[in-house]
């Protein structure tokens, strides 16, 4: 690809990933609305469709206003630290064998990194806006990465073991006989539910925790800048799909279909159970949490990862 | 015959008067039979420990202001304070009385005999000005700190036109928030230990989670909380000031909205109290029509409370499955009563209307539809591992802590206490029921919902057995204070025509008298006390909400608790703010 074409192709990624999100808001209301007995938005445009453009109306037409009490710099700037580690996020993704941005020999620890960086948005939010709702947010935040963190990098070392590479596209070309889902079904589920820790989706929602912080980090937060975390939200929802989808269920590949297609077909249907676990569970309280995240998955992570280097090991020898 | 509460209190009364001497004590009659003794303050907390062990429960605690009362009994003098004690175990009431001077308005304190005397003493303030000496936090509770006067004081204005207009200048606002300020050492909280500096969180007023306008300030060490401070009153509309201001028939469309999920119920309630002072008895035809509405409001404020458990702990869908079915519910009730949520249905000695034709089509659908959903229900939220472990042996308290707060209903039953109004002591009908009543175990969060989800599949026999047995007859008895009165023959006498004039433009006039009747309410045991005093309006309308003393025991079971565990207790305890603020 010419670095035109890869620069072009960048932008396009970045209005296609923002107008997902956008789309995805509208989207899973819709969902919810049908699997709890109820419409959803469906009064604006074709299936409602248009509560989108309604929304981003509505967001961009409110007063900006930072709260005088709150750090004003931080405070403006932790909204988009979310969008743009999300949206660089997105560089290393291989869409199909010529569809991607970035094919760099490190693509899996760019994308651990990126979303690493994103959690500091959170928390900065919820230190910033000085209030006490927040800070609670933003301390559970603190907690809920330190514990959830550890885990997701080593979660996908049995990939890389498999494949002998962090290179994305190498990871996706090495599941040509086999789906990593399969060998690596412990990987995939522990990465699976870092995955939710990390997008701050329910059940994992608790720096937000509508029930017991109000809005949790984002109390302060209205307009633009209350939509750029939503943004970021959803996001790190398709990011995460997307890394899933490459990582244990092959990515692109698949019969008949083109190559695009069937990452598109993957994406959407990971989506879609993210959905329905918002749907159907609650939420556990933050030091269930954590002693889950301590003493649950760090060591089925880590057998795993022995497993998986033994069973290496045996193959090779 | 009247449903006359049996009382067995004889035995009880006699061994006071042989312990402190039967000079002590003034008998008064009521019209509901409970026991009634006057006594002198001096020997009040003597008297008050002697029972305790005999009556666990403070029912009520409240005032009354005697001093344009005509027809006062004869030990009364300014102001009473009421004590209205019950005995679970062995169906007992009692009520005791103690008067005092204006000029000397003190009463000593019950706080340590019974723990919710607490907060029903500082309601007593509020309203009438009666102090207590040796009550530990002495201050307003419903009305404002900045209020002036007490407003259940007869000579206190109760409507608009009596005051002058309000207005709120930007002093006084100012000064108004000032004074909603939480202020730690006033409840005797440190904001700081050696180690550690605590937050001070105020959730609410406004707060998703706290069901209403209901405020309770924290006092946190991380998310760890070590101590609360509920502050209620703002949603008090002074019910119990209007209802001496309403006829006694046209106070009913108020009762509807001290508990507003539980519609009918608060009417029953209201109106089983009216039919004592008048002696009024109910054909039984508006007897099963009641219990299947009452019943049929069960259900709906169990469904509230099951869906917003579940939201509360996290879960989304629920309360969305939950909402649908009690609109259907509504279909019902809207298609017998006209109205939803507040149809102020039931009357004096009857209901307002007959059943409309198909009522039984459109209930057998509804009691045959609702089980296979609970089972869906119980798969979905009850039987989720995550809402197990959030509600399980969080806030549990024992049956005897219960009792000593005034918990009652679900929350009483789900410590162990095998007790419910409707079977142990029948009102209305109740009698011929077939029901069981769900107890648990461990008093907990998680026992206070399982309790609940049984009592729909209970409310759901009892509304079958409705169904398949409502007997004919007329739906309003054809006592003279029934209101309004019969009219079939008004156009054809004139003495009919004059009663039933008079009754619908004055109102009924109650006989001179007191009467109270508990009744087990979607949230536990709803009490109206009424006096009248001869007149078309009551003297004085005490109402005992359930939802009340169950948020003054809120501290007491969070502390050491999370935040996340706090608002599971909120959930599972049922409560609505108007309950509690009337």
């Amino acid at each position: 690809m010419t670095e035109l074409g890869a620069i072009s192709f960048g932008l396009f990624i970045i209005v296609a990933a923002v107008g997902g999100a956008a789309v995805l808001t509208w989207f899973e209301r819709r969902m919810l609305g049908i699997w709890q007995d109820r419409y959803g938005p469906n009064r604006l445009g074709p299936f409602g469709i248009l509560q989108v453009a309604a929304d981003m109306l509505k967001l961009l037409t409110k007063d900006d206003w930072v709260p005088p009490f709150a750090d004003r710099a931080v405070f403006i700037f932790a909204p988009t630290a979310i969008v743009v580690a999300m949206l660089l996020g997105f560089a290393v993704v291989p869409f199909s064998p010529d569809l991607y941005v970035l094919d760099v020999n490190i693509g899996l620890l760019f994308f651990l990194g990126m979303t690493s960086l994103a959690v500091y948005s959170v928390l900065l939010g919820g230190l910033a806006s000085n209030n006490k709702y927040a800070l609670l947010g933003g301390l559970r935040s603190a907690a809920q990465m330190v514990s959830y963190e550890v885990f997701m990098g080593l979660s996908l070392m049995g990939v890389v073991m498999l494949t002998g590479s962090f290179s994305l596209r190498a990871i996706v070309e090495a599941q040509r006989d086999m789906w990593f889902c399969i060998p690596q079904a412990l990987g995939l589920f522990t990465f699976l539910i870092a995955g939710i820790a990390e997008s701050h989706r329910l059940p994992f929602d608790l720096p937000e925790a509508e029930h017991e912080l109000t809005a949790g980090f984002h109390t302060e937060y209205g307009g633009m800048k209350f939509a750029m975390f939503m943004l970021g939200e959803y996001l790190g929802l398709i990011l995460i799909s997307c890394m899933i989808a490459t990582l244990f269920f092959g990515g692109w590949l698949g019969p008949w279909l083109p190559p695009l297609l069937w990452f598109c077909i993957k994406v959407f249907a990971l989506i879609m159970f993210f959905i329905l676990l918002r749907a159907a569970i609650p939420r556990p309280r933050y030091d269930q949490l954590m002693s889950l995240g301590w003493k649950v998955m760090l060591p089925l992570t880590l057998l795993n990862l022995v497993v998986t280097g033994a069973v290496a090991l045996w193959l090779e020898g | 015959m009247l449903q006359v509460q049996a009382t067995t209190a004889e035995g009880t009364v006699n061994d006071l008067f042989d312990r402190f001497g039967a000079q002590c004590f003034v008998v008064q009659p009521t019209a509901d039979l409970i026991p009634t003794l006057w006594l002198q303050r001096e020997n009040l907390l003597e008297v008050l420990q002697h029972l305790k062990p005999r009556f666990p429960m403070l029912l009520d605690l409240f005032g009354i202001d005697e001093r344009l009362r005509e027809n006062k009994p004869e030990a009364a003098a300014d102001y009473t304070v009421v004590y209205h004690l019950f005995n679970l175990a062995d169906r007992e009431e009692l009520r005791l009385k103690v008067a005092v001077a204006a000029d000397d308005a003190k009463v000593p304190s019950a706080c340590n005999v019974w723990a919710n005397a607490n907060w029903y003493e500082r309601e007593t303030w509020d309203m009438f000005g009666i102090e207590f000496p040796g009550h530990p936090n002495l201050r307003r509770i419903l009305l404002p700190p900045t209020w002036e006067g007490h407003a259940l004081r007869k000579d206190h204005p109760a409507r608009a036109t009596e005051m002058e207009p309000f207005s709120l200048s930007a002093e006084k606002q100012a000064q108004e928030q000032e004074a909603l300020l939480f202020k730690p050492e006033e409840w005797g909280m440190a904001r700081s230990t050696e180690d550690s500096e605590f937050m001070f969180l105020n959730l609410g007023p406004n707060h998703p989670s706290v069901h209403g306008v209901f405020r309770i300030a924290l006092q946190l060490d991380g998310e760890v909380v070590i101590d609360a401070v509920p502050d209620i009153g703002y949603h008090h509309r002074g019910a119990e000031k209007m209802a001496e201001r309403q006829t006694w028939h046209s106070f009913i469309p108020y009762t509807d909205r001290i508990d507003y999920l539980g519609g009918v119920m608060n009417n029953l309630a209201y109106v089983m109290a009216v039919e004592q002072l008048a002696g009024i008895e109910v054909p039984p035809r508006a007897k099963i029509i009641r219990i299947m509405l009452a019943e049929f409001f069960r259900i709906s404020s169990h469904l509230v409370f099951y869906g917003t458990f579940a939201q509360d702990v996290g879960q989304m869908s629920p309360v969305f499955y939950m909402f649908a079915d009690r609109e259907r519910l509504f279909g019902i009730i809207e298609a017998i009563t006209g109205g939803r949520m507040h149809p102020a249905w039931f009357r004096i000695g009857g209901v307002a209307q007959d059943l409309p034709d198909g009522w039984d089509r459109m209930v057998r659908e509804f009691i045959d539809f609702l089980p296979a959903r609970l089972d869906h229900y119980q798969k979905m939220a009850m039987d989720n591992s995550i809402l197990k472990q959030r509600t399980v042996g969080i806030g549990s308290y024992s049956t005897e802590e219960a009792l000593e707060w005034g918990i009652t209903g679900a929350s009483l039953r789900a410590t162990g206490m095998d007790f419910d109004l409707r079977r142990d002591r029948p009102y209305g009908g109740y009698d011929q029921f077939e029901f069981e009543v769900p107890v648990g175990h461990k008093g907990d969060s998680y026992d206070r919902a399982v309790v609940r989800v049984e009592e729909i599949r209970q409310s759901l026999r009892i509304i079958r057995q409705c169904l398949d047995n409502m007997p004919p007859g007329p739906y309003k008895s054809a006592h003279k204070l029934t209101t309004p009165p019969p009219k079939e023959r008004t156009l054809q006498d004139i003495e009919t025509l004059i009663h039933h004039f008079l009754n619908v433009s004055w109102g009924p006039v109650m006989p001179a008298g007191e009467a109270s009747f508990p009744i087990e309410a979607t949230k536990g045991i709803n009490n109206y006390h009424l006096v009248s005093d001869g007149g078309t309006t009551s003297y004085r309308t005490r109402i005992r909400t359930p939802s009340f003393p169950a948020l003054q025991q809120l501290p007491l079971i969070s502390r050491g608790l999370l935040i996340p565990d706090l608002i599971a207790i909120i959930a599972s305890i049922d409560f609505v703010m108007a309950d509690v603020d009337r």
